[in-house]
Order: structure tokens, then sequence, then C-alpha cells
């Protein structure tokens, strides 16, 4: 039961990044994209990792897509970017080296005598999450804080609104 | 048992290279980001698995991180696009050729 859920979850997931890819219209590709992360939060759970779908589902699908969504809205994209026409000459070296990269993976995880064991599912309690996240992973977590605070004080310096010198036109 | 671990990993190789053939056909800055996105996931995806075989809790924090790592890059690199619109005019990466010789 658990198996077949995990492969109809993979084709969708993978259909819905397929359909992301292809989009012509970001606001499209975003909506695309999210369904394939709900997916990816669903095999998740079935993996035995409830946190890290909660956590998929909230931070990826409602904090990161939202924000994708809040950018193109504000730029005011235009939905055709990309000239109309056979997208050949563009995604044609793209293919071949992605299904090259492909093969010699499929190849590689073939020939590897562990990678036919079983994966049965793992939960892991929130005491024992907690546990190594707070007790052997603090120092990182420590850095992480510290990485998230310097990505804010980034992002509000490259953004910040600067009036245009030399121009002439100054606006208030 | 759920599925084979190898089954896992063609999946996660094929949505990996999903986000790189996104990064590398698309022109847009928007759908850049979103390739960079597909692959982070991809990463979190083996990681879980990996979690799961060896039945260890280690995976699933480093999920974690790597969510956090994701937050700050997608907030940086939007703020760099939304500089780069009001400079150019323009999100198409062949609209940043200055340095062409």
């Amino acid at each position: 039961m658990d198996s077949i859920l995990f492969y109809i979850l993979a084709i969708a997931a993978l259909a819905a990044t397929l359909l992301c890819i292809t989009r012509s219209n970001p606001v499209h590709a975003v909506i695309y994209l999210v369904n394939a992360l709900f997916s990816l939060a669903l095999i998740f759970y079935l993996l035995g990792a409830p946190l890290v779908a909660a956590w998929e589902v909230i931070i990826y699908a409602g904090a990161i897509m939202v924000l994708f969504l809040f950018i193109i809205m504000m730029l005011e994209l235009a939905p055709a970017e990309e000239r109309p026409g056979p997208g050949w000459r563009r995604w044609g070296p793209v293919l071949v080296l992605s299904l090259v990269l492909l093969g010699c993976t499929i190849l590689l995880i073939a020939g590897d005598p562990g990678a036919a064991q079983g994966v049965t599912s793992y939960y892991a309690s929130p005491r024992v999450f907690g546990y190594a996240l707070f007790k052997k992973y603090a120092l990182a977590v420590e850095v992480v804080s510290f990485q998230l605070l310097f990505a804010a004080v980034g992002a509000f310096y490259v953004g910040r609104h600067r009036p245009k010198r030399g121009t002439g036109k100054e606006e208030q | 048992m759920i599925v084979p671990m190898s089954h896992i990993l063609i999946f996660s190789s094929i949505l990996f290279l999903m986000g790189l053939a996104c990064v590398l056909a698309r022109r847009n800055l928007i759908m850049i980001l979103i390739g960079v996105e597909i692959m982070l996931n991809a990463v979190g995806l083996t990681l879980v698995g990996a979690s799961a075989l060896w039945h260890q809790v280690d995976g699933q924090i480093f999920v974690i991180f790597l969510m956090a790592m994701t937050s700050a890059e997608v907030s940086i690199s939007l703020a760099m696009v939304v500089y780069l619109q009001r400079r150019k005019g323009s999100i198409n990466a062949n609209a940043f050729d200055e340095m062409r010789g």
C-alpha cells in the first residue's frame, strides 16, 4: 500500500515539475511547483518524517513560493518573456546533457549492491529529534541563526530604494 | 519496507536534473531561481531517504538546515532580482552582458 502511494506521488511530483520548468508564465510555474512540493511533502510523511513534511508545506509552499509570487507581481512581469518559436535550440543541448547525466547516475545506482536495500519508514519521535537538534547540532543551529540574520540584513541593503542621482530628476 | 533505496535515488536524481535543465535552458531570472529550488528539494529527498535507510535522525535534521539555508538564499537572490530589475528594466539574463569583451 505504501509503495503504491510512493510511486503515485513520485509520478505526480515529476509531472508537476516538468510542467513547472516548461511554462512561459512564471506565475503558472510557481503554482505547479507548489503542487510538486505538496507531493514531496507527502513522500516525506511516508518515509516517516512528519515534521519535515509539515515544514516543507509551511516554509517552502507557504513562505518561499508566496515570496516568489509577491516579487513576480511586484515587478509586473510580462507573461510572455521568452520568444515564441521552436525551443529546440535552447532545450536540445540541455536535454542531451541531462539524459547523459541521468544515464550515468542510473548505471552507478544499478551497479551498487547497497542500493537495492529496502527502505523502511523511520519515525523519529519529537524527543529524539529535539535532543539531536539542540544538543548534537546546537552549534549548527547558532550558525544558521546568524546566517538568517545576515540574509535579512543583506536583503534589506540590496533592496533599499535609492533615488536616482545624476539624471536631474530627484525623487522625493 | 516501502521501496528500494535505488528508486528513491533515481527519483531524486530525475528531479535534480530537471532543476538543472531549468537553470541551463531558461533565461528568466525568476525561472532560474525556481530551478535552484527544485534542485535543493531533490537533495532534501535524498537526505530523508538516507535517514530512513539507516534509521538515524541526522538526515532529517540536515533537511531542516537545508530549508533555513534555502530561505536565506531566496531572500537575498530575490532582493538581487528586484535590484537588477530597477537597474536594467528587465530580468532577462541576456540583458546582463556588460562584461562581455
